[in-house]
């Protein structure tokens, strides 16, 4: 495996972590979230702090994914205030407010970020293949999830509160627990991306970043495992194979979304299941 | 018999406009309570703050010996007090036994822990294919609620509730919209539930169904208990006839 292979090996793989654990907030539980890319941020910026004052791989990565998922099911407090359009907002206000934060922080390096973050203590390669397996163990869970009770309830309550209410479903808990455990994937995806780039700028983690992820989503089929993986497979791969594609991403992921929306709300796994015999 | 629900002096109001003014009754084990009462009486608005949908104003609510006025709606479904929504409800992503057999596998949606935990839902379809075939719907167990006419409907969304294993379950104006031989045919679905271990609380505008099938009535007024007793004697007296001028 060469190292630009192993880049993006690793790069795909952040990219599945990151769209799988929102495609369990929004795919999975029906909660419009537009600021992803914060507790990515989260995650980064724990784990890059951690690693520069001597913490081991495994402990910054564990702690990314607890402050992420920590945040995160106090974002979530405010999905069981507000619904669809105003939780986009609010999710979105959450994005900006921990760019805002980090940006002002001269512990946090302020606008130049962290930099000088120490090494895996692995090659490119066994790096890449440790982000793969991570991804690879995120579809898993994803898949598990969706076969099991909880994905049952999870489509329950993304179908109607009040009827999944009618059943003894703990509707808050149900949907604090989608925004744990697709919260705490983002800060685990930031940990990893940490050592993968050894330095981490702001404006990784901005609202450009939560459509990105939102793209990959929705393209994919909210709440379809393998549409999912797929459509982040193929969307991250887009700027590499075409200079063109890279020049125009944000414009090619918005025709992308308005296309799909108009066509295929369900995405690539509606399509899929379109041409299914009933 | 002895009580298994009681509602104290329960008060509520929306806007200044008093819709429940210390209503209190209590119901009895195994019985089928109609709780009756002109438009705007105050019914529905009773009947879910029984639920939990509503938290009223002064008051308490009692079932099977605890105070559950502090309780949410989906934990007072969990110790057995069921409800269905006057507008059917059916969970439209999902077919009709899957419907079901959400409510069939209450055991396993407890906590998120649980229902991580468990993957298969073979014993909860049995479960819920059971379900449907009492209530009439085995054939339809595959399609979408969509495609269900509307008394099929109300028996999808009664069949859910009784597949949570309640033991009140309240019924909010089940025959509605219905024909006159469909809500027949309904009336008798709920009229059987007593007997198969679920008191029932139902609000119905169908007073011909009602004195049909209910044990007791209480007959709201203006957020208030206007009467109460067996339906022979409450539909006798002069103020409840003054109640339903113009209805009956």
């Amino acid at each position: 495996m060469s190292a630009y292979i192993a880049s993006l090996v690793s790069v795909i793989g952040i990219n599945l972590i990151l769209a799988l654990g929102l495609n369990i907030i929004t795919g999975f539980c029906g909660q419009v979230s537009l600021g992803h890319a914060a507790f990515y941020g989260l995650g980064a910026y724990t784990a890059a702090y951690l690693a520069k004052l001597g913490a081991p791989l495994p402990l910054t990565l564990l702690a990314g994914t607890a402050m992420a998922g920590a945040i995160g099911i106090v974002v979530g407090l405010t999905s069981l205030r507000v619904r669809h359009d105003f939780l986009a907002v609010t999710t979105m206000g959450i994005g900006f407010v921990f760019l805002g934060f980090v940006r002002k922080q001269k512990w946090l390096g302020g606008e130049l970020g962290i930099s000088g973050i120490p090494g895996p203590g692995l090659d490119a390669v066994p790096y890449a293949l440790l982000i793969a397996a991570f991804a690879m163990a995120v579809a898993a869970l994803s898949l598990w999830i969706k076969l099991s009770w909880m994905g049952f309830t999870f489509d329950a309550v993304a179908d109607d509160e009040d009827a999944a209410r009618t059943v003894g479903v703990n509707v808050s808990t149900y949907k604090l627990t989608a925004f744990g455990i697709g919260t705490a994937l983002a800060g685990t995806a930031g940990g990893l991306y940490v050592y993968f780039a050894r330095i981490i700028l702001p404006d990784t983690f901005d609202f450009v970043q939560s459509i990105a992820v939102l793209t990959m989503v929705v393209i994919g089929g909210t709440g379809s495992v393998w549409g999912v993986f797929a459509s982040t497979i193929a969307l991250t791969l887009l700027p590499e194979v075409s200079r063109a594609a890279a020049d125009y991403r944000l414009l090619i992921f918005g025709a992308m979304l308005m296309l799909v929306m108009r066509f295929s709300p369900g995405g690539l796994a509606g399509l899929v299941h379109r041409r299914r015999p009933a | 018999m002895s009580t298994l629900g009681r509602i104290d002096d329960l008060h509520i109001s929306f806007g200044g406009v008093a819709a429940a003014n210390g209503v209190s009754f209590s119901v009895e084990r195994g019985e089928l309570l109609a709780l009756i009462g002109p438009n705007g009486a105050g019914k529905t608005t009773v009947l879910r703050m029984v639920a939990g949908i509503l938290r009223p104003d002064r008051g308490r609510v009692f079932f099977d010996d605890h105070d559950v006025t502090a309780l949410p709606a989906h934990a007072r479904v969990r110790r057995g007090l069921g409800f269905t929504h006057q507008i059917v409800r059916p969970f439209y992503g999902f077919s009709t036994i899957e419907n079901v057999m959400l409510a069939a596998g209450h055991d396993r949606t407890a906590s998120p822990w649980r229902a991580i935990a468990g993957r298969s839902r073979t014993k909860a379809r049995q479960k819920a294919q059971a379900f449907l075939d009492r209530f009439g719907l085995g054939a339809q167990a595959e399609q979408s609620p969509r495609t269900l006419p509307l008394g099929q409907r109300k028996r999808l969304e009664v069949a859910r509730a009784i597949a949570l294993e309640p033991k009140l379950l309240l019924l909010d104006e089940p025959l509605a919209g219905l024909s006159s031989v469909e809500a027949l045919a309904v009336a008798d679905l709920i009229r059987a539930l007593p007997g198969q271990g679920v008191t029932i609380v139902l609000v119905e505008h169908n007073l011909s169904e009602v004195l049909r099938v209910a044990d007791r009535l209480v007959v709201l007024d203006a957020g208030k208990v206007l009467a109460e007793g067996a339906p022979a004697d409450v539909m006798a007296r002069a103020d409840v006839r003054q109640a339903y001028t113009g209805v009956l």
